[in-house]
């Protein structure tokens, strides 16, 4: 996977990460082209394309599209099963999630992203594993924070 | 200590954390670059800080605010000491903000070697997790070389949580430290069987990478990945083990005859549609690697064709399109197989889904043979109809006319008609294409000639069904085909009389410059065959016949503007009446004329040039003459639009480069006439002029006529127009200033059936009219446009009339003029609501949604309609600005067009004549609610009666009681005020004291009372 992308149906970006280096401005062309791209497609369109020498796989859940970006070879199907893990572990994190979630939690929202997937591969395959995981730091984060605020 | 923590705690409170920051942004839309600069300039006060706290969180909301598009590169160190945190909590946001913004470039990473490879060896599982993460990101080769060894070490930590991270990060080093790969394969191999399967699974996914960029290195991992594909239930590892041998099998054909087996076994038992998606896409690559001679081969492709046809089967979308693009895949080696289930493809072309049809349709393209051509071709057809979406309708047109070709004769002919249909339609933009396909047929395939001169012999007669929506595509460039193919083939043709006819006949001229010369020229020819034909038959009265038809039609042709059509035209011309002086002498001249157009055409092999030898001597990389400019050289480069055709005859080849420099002469000159403040643009797009440059010229006015309607005359000249349209102009600036009370008495006028009847006032002629006209020009205007346009008159000037209504709704009953000679259909009516007035709109509808007119007019008909707005304050007049979008449909065209008018709501139409009795009155004046107000008239030269009779009917007063030269007056708005005046009148000065319980309101009906009378 080359990267990930979370924006809203106003074509606001929440998440943004990249699984290879890319310059900053490239970033931000990319981003604003895809969601162009995305957001013009209609509802009833399937969930893929191809975009410069990308597959595109994106979906929507209520007012948030998921947008990844994968090479040639990749399976878009399983892409797809990526997205909804990731949107599943969100829900189960936050209990069911909403984009207000993601906005204000943000780094919580990246911190379960990266315990799922490192390096645009898939870490765990079991969401077990990867909220015990995001638990535990968590517990460790309390600890020092010490939940004064 | 704990001091320490209490006043940085302390210190937090006041500072703003990151739910703050993103509810500030939230909170300030308008002004968010603004308030983030400051937030900015108080996260670098924090960065200054010594608390790490303070520190932690300023950089986590510059992490934000990086994703929201600013530039945080500045606070690189400051999120390196975050990083070095001792503390878990800040780490974690520490490393997240070095993800999000470092990159390879940055660099502060040298800096961060050491504390890594402490964060790495950190007991704490969760900082070594913490830190391979962020790694992950952002590693650099340098970076990759100095951990190299520390992550190696980690991949046999004790904790699988660090052994799966360390193994896919290894994944990372390889590629920026490739020396790294050699020692580290062995541990790497080893994870192949770690007891975690979390850990497996990521070194499975690292090989199967690793796989994907060079396969041969791992040829000999294959049978491991063989008994872990044959074990391992996890669909997501086996996918990648898949994948992993679609990598290998190219390389290794033993290994795809063996994977063969266990994936059909796989595609029959799964249920995950993306493993089986992978299973098909593997074997399909796997078969197409394989040569031949596998016994199994044709039912493993039908097993897959089978699967393949379940998915595009599927309500899913998503299925449907993958399955359509895997059978493409087949369709390269098996093209039978895929066919069998040509049905289910032409389905797809009905789906909603335009990247379907697409997909759908590419394969199509694929599938096409001798034996199915004519059916797929019938049905492509029948979808090219009713084809919505401008890419889809395109990609079909495209795939119509080049996929098809190249077959055998029969099917060129059908090809040819195919072609012609094509033509038919609307809105193709392939032109071009079109003609250079039946050029290129034509000329190459002998035996179609016949046919081929038949149909554009056709087409040419009926060329009238092709121009009339020729601006907006190049479908007239099939004209450009027809016209050579009937000149050049011309023995073929049955009725060359016919055809010669239809080629000169004055629609011709509308055609672009570059067709009309082909047409010239090609007439020329005809003219040939024709003479030839009449004189074989000894006809020398139907040859003369021919001979004055040329000599009366090309003068047509002499006139163009195009420089080539002239001179070919004046060439021709010429010559044919020295043919003619000829034909008078009883001269044999059929032969000669044939002449000028003798010798065939041969087609000419795309090759044949570099079987040419090159003569001795000749250096054909030197140039002849100095090479030109670089700017000159662009304008010189010919356009190859018909690049094919070039190389057999050259003739269309200036018309090329002569439409061009037209074209740029034309776009100077338009650009000259846009900076020149006198030229009145008059292009058929001026709504767009109106966007661009809104002068006061371009806005349309509304003005009235009393007594002399302004007539518009019916199709003038484009010249003549643009002279009375500056009379027009400048005729209603002088009027402008009178309009306004004009409209006030039209809204007087419509009000009379609340007046108490001013019987004897016949010598007040209501304005009942409302003329709204806009700048509207005819199509052809711009005298230096094409000639290809019909002249039309879209003069449409409406009748527009305020009505006054109860309560708080006014209704306006608008009448709709059709002054032009155009039907007009599918009128819409909207207005721009102001805060204060509204258009009722039906329910559903949006603020900014017009009204459908419910009727169409025929030219010279009117219609009323009526519109109801919901007013809130009445005190002050109001105009609203609407447009009227319509469609003019003349004979061959329909245009959108749009007028835009102005409504005026004067307050007087808010008054409703009420009757009132004196003694009300009285006591209405002596409450002392009233507020009063006065007017003086002077030079008011007429009788009493009639003056009182005029307030009556134009503002809706009823007098209550008059005495000599002195009456009192009553009426009362919708929202119940209540407006007196009393009028007297001596020496032909009227003076009007009034009272009304709205200041403002009765000020207004008092300017528009003295705007009445200013009029007379």
């Amino acid at each position: 996977m080359r990267f990930m992308l979370l924006f809203s149906r106003q074509g606001k970006l929440r998440l943004q990460k990249w699984y290879t280096a890319t310059a900053e401005r490239d970033k931000k062309k990319m981003v604003r082209e895809l969601m162009q791209v995305v957001l013009a497609r209609k509802p009833k369109m399937c969930s893929f394309l191809e975009w410069r020498d990308l597959k595109i796989v994106y979906k929507r859940y209520a007012s948030l599209y998921f947008c990844c970006a994968v090479e040639e070879q990749d399976n878009e199907l399983i892409t797809l099963e990526v997205i909804h893990r990731f949107v599943e572990l969100l829900d189960k994190y936050f209990g069911s999630v909403c984009e207000l979630d993601i906005i204000f939690n943000f780094e919580k929202a990246y911190f379960i992203l990266d315990e799922f997937l490192m390096g645009g591969e898939i870490q765990d395959t079991s969401k077990k594993g990867v909220l015990k995981a995001i638990e535990q730091a968590d517990l460790l984060q309390e600890g020092v924070w010490g939940g004064g605020v | 200590m704990a001091l320490k923590i209490v006043k940085g705690s302390i210190d937090r409170m006041f500072d703003k954390n990151l739910q703050d920051l993103v509810r500030g942004i939230r909170n300030h839309k308008e002004d968010e670059a603004k308030y983030i600069s400051t937030c900015i300039d108080e996260i670098k006060q924090e960065l200054k800080q010594d608390n790490i706290a303070v520190k932690a969180n300023a950089v986590c909301k510059l992490t934000y605010l990086q994703m929201l598009g600013y530039d945080v590169s500045w606070a690189a160190f400051n999120i390196v000491e975050v990083m070095s945190s001792s503390k878990f909590t800040y780490k974690r946001i520490g490393y997240l903000a070095a993800s999000q913004c470092f990159h390879e470039g940055t660099d502060v990473i040298m800096l961060t070697t050491n504390q890594i490879r402490k964060d790495l060896s950190s007991p704490n599982q969760y900082d070594t997790g913490v830190a391979l993460t962020g790694l992950s990101c952002f590693v650099t080769p340098d970076l990759a070389r100095d951990l190299a060894n520390d992550i190696m070490t980690l991949m046999s930590h004790t904790k699988p949580y660090i052994r799966k991270k360390a193994v896919l990060i290894m994944y990372k080093v390889f590629l920026k430290y490739p020396e790294s790969l050699r020692p580290a394969f062995p541990r790497l191999k080893e994870k192949l069987e770690d007891p975690d399967p979390g850990v497996q699974s990521a070194a499975v996914n690292v090989i199967c990478e690793l796989a994907r960029r060079n396969p041969k290195n791992y040829l000999s991992l294959a049978p491991l990945f063989f008994k872990l594909m044959t074990s391992s239930t996890n669909n997501w590892v086996l996918i990648k083990i898949i994948k992993l041998f679609g990598a290998l099998t190219p390389l290794e054909p033993r290994l795809g005859k063996k994977l063969i087996e266990p994936l059909t076994n796989l595609i029959h038992s799964t249920s995950a549609m993306s493993l089986l998606y992978e299973c098909v896409n593997t074997v399909i690559a796997v078969l197409i690697s394989l040569s031949s001679g596998m016994p199994n081969h044709s039912a493993s492709i039908q097993l897959c064709v089978q699967k393949l046809r379940i998915l595009i089967e599927d309500s899913d979308q998503n299925l449907k399109y993958l399955g359509l693009l895997a059978m493409s895949k087949i369709l390269k080696t098996h093209p039978k197989s895929v066919q069998s289930h040509k049905d289910l493809i032409l389905q797809c072309l009905d789906d909603k889904d335009e990247s379907i049809r697409l997909r759908a349709l590419d394969l199509l393209y694929g599938m096409v043979s001798k034996k199915n051509l004519m059916e797929i071709v019938k049905k492509l057809m029948l979808h090219v109809d009713k084809a919505e979406g401008t890419t889809y309708r395109d990609e079909l047109q495209h795939t119509c006319n080049t996929k098809l070709c190249n077959c055998s004769t029969l099917i060129l002919l059908r090809y040819i008609s195919i072609l012609v249909e094509l033509t038919r339609l609307e809105g193709t933009r392939h032109g071009h294409l079109i003609a250079s396909q039946m050029l290129d047929v034509a000329i190459r395939v002998k035996a179609i000639r016949a046919f081929a001169v038949a149909q554009m012999a056709m087409l040419l007669d009926n060329a009238h069904l092709l121009t009339g929506n020729m601006q907006r595509n190049g479908i007239c460039e099939v004209l450009y085909a027809a016209a050579w193919i009937c000149g050049e083939f011309s023995e073929h043709l049955e009725d060359p009389n016919q055809t010669l006819e239809a080629m000169l006949r004055p629609k011709v001229a509308t055609l672009p410059g570059h067709i009309q010369a082909v047409y010239v020229q090609n007439a020329a020819k005809l003219f040939a065959t024709v003479l030839r034909k009449h004189e074989g038959a000894t006809d020398s009265q139907a040859a003369q016949e021919t001979s004055q038809l040329l000599v009366e039609r090309l003068p047509l042709f002499v006139q163009s503007a195009n420089l080539e059509v002239q001179e070919r035209a004046s060439c021709i011309l010429q010559l044919v009446k020295y043919i003619q002086k000829l034909q008078q002498k009883d001269v044999e001249v059929a032969e000669e004329v044939s002449a000028l157009f003798a010798g065939e055409l041969n087609p000419v092999a795309p090759k044949a040039q570099k079987k040419v030898p090159v003569p001795e001597g000749l250096d054909l990389d030197a140039w002849i003459n100095e090479p030109p400019s670089e700017s000159e050289s662009e304008d010189e480069k010919p356009k190859a639009v018909f690049a094919k055709e070039e190389t057999k005859h050259s003739r269309p080849r200036h018309t090329e480069v002569d439409e061009k420099e037209l074209a740029r002469r034309r776009e100077a000159r338009k650009q000259e006439q846009a900076n020149n403040p006198f030229y009145i643009k008059s292009s058929p797009s001026s709504q767009k002029v109106y966007q661009d440059a809104p002068g006061v010229e371009h806005i349309p006015v509304v003005q009235i006529d009393l007594s002399v309607p302004l007539k518009v005359p019916g199709m003038p000249m484009s010249d003549q127009y643009l002279k009375l349209e500056e009379e027009r102009r400048q005729k209603e600036k002088a009027e402008k200033k009178k309009k306004e009370k004009k409209k006030k008495r039209e809204k007087h006028g419509k009000g009379k059936k609340h007046d108490s009847g001013p019987e004897s006032e016949e010598d007040i002629t209501p304005a009942h009219h409302v003329d709204i006209v806009t700048e509207e020009m005819p199509e052809n205007a711009l005298p230096s446009d094409d000639d290809d346009k019909d002249p039309n008159d879209p003069h449409k000037v409406y009748d527009i009339q305020g009505n006054l209504q109860d309560g708080s709704q006014v209704v306006v009953s608008v009448i709709f003029e059709n002054k032009s000679d155009s039907f007009l259909k599918s009128m819409e009516f909207n207005v721009l609501d102001s805060l204060n007035s509204k258009l009722q709109r039906p329910e559903g509808a949006g603020p900014h949604d017009g009204l459908v007119v419910p009727f169409q007019l025929p030219p010279g008909v009117s219609n009323e309609a009526r519109f109801i707005f919901s007013v809130q304050s009445i005190v002050m007049p109001q105009k609203l600005k609407g447009t009227l979008t319509f469609i003019v449909k003349s004979e061959d065209s329909s245009t959108h067009e749009k007028l835009d008018f102005k409504l005026h709501f004067t307050c007087t139409s808010y008054l409703i004549t009420t009757p009132c009795y004196s003694d009300a009155y009285a006591k209405l004046l002596e409450s002392g609610d009233l507020k009063s107000s006065s007017l003086r008239l002077e030079g008011v030269n007429m009788p009493f009666h009639h003056l009182l009779a005029r307030i009556c009917f134009h503002h809706h007063f009823s007098v209550v009681e008059r005495i000599d030269s002195c009456a009192s007056m009553y009426s009362r708005s919708i929202q119940g005020h209540h407006v007196c005046l009393l009028v007297k009148t001596a020496d032909q000065t009227v003076s009007i004291d009034a009272k009304c319980d709205e200041p403002s309101l009765l000020g207004n009906v008092l300017d528009e009372i003295k705007q009445t009378f200013s009029q007379c």
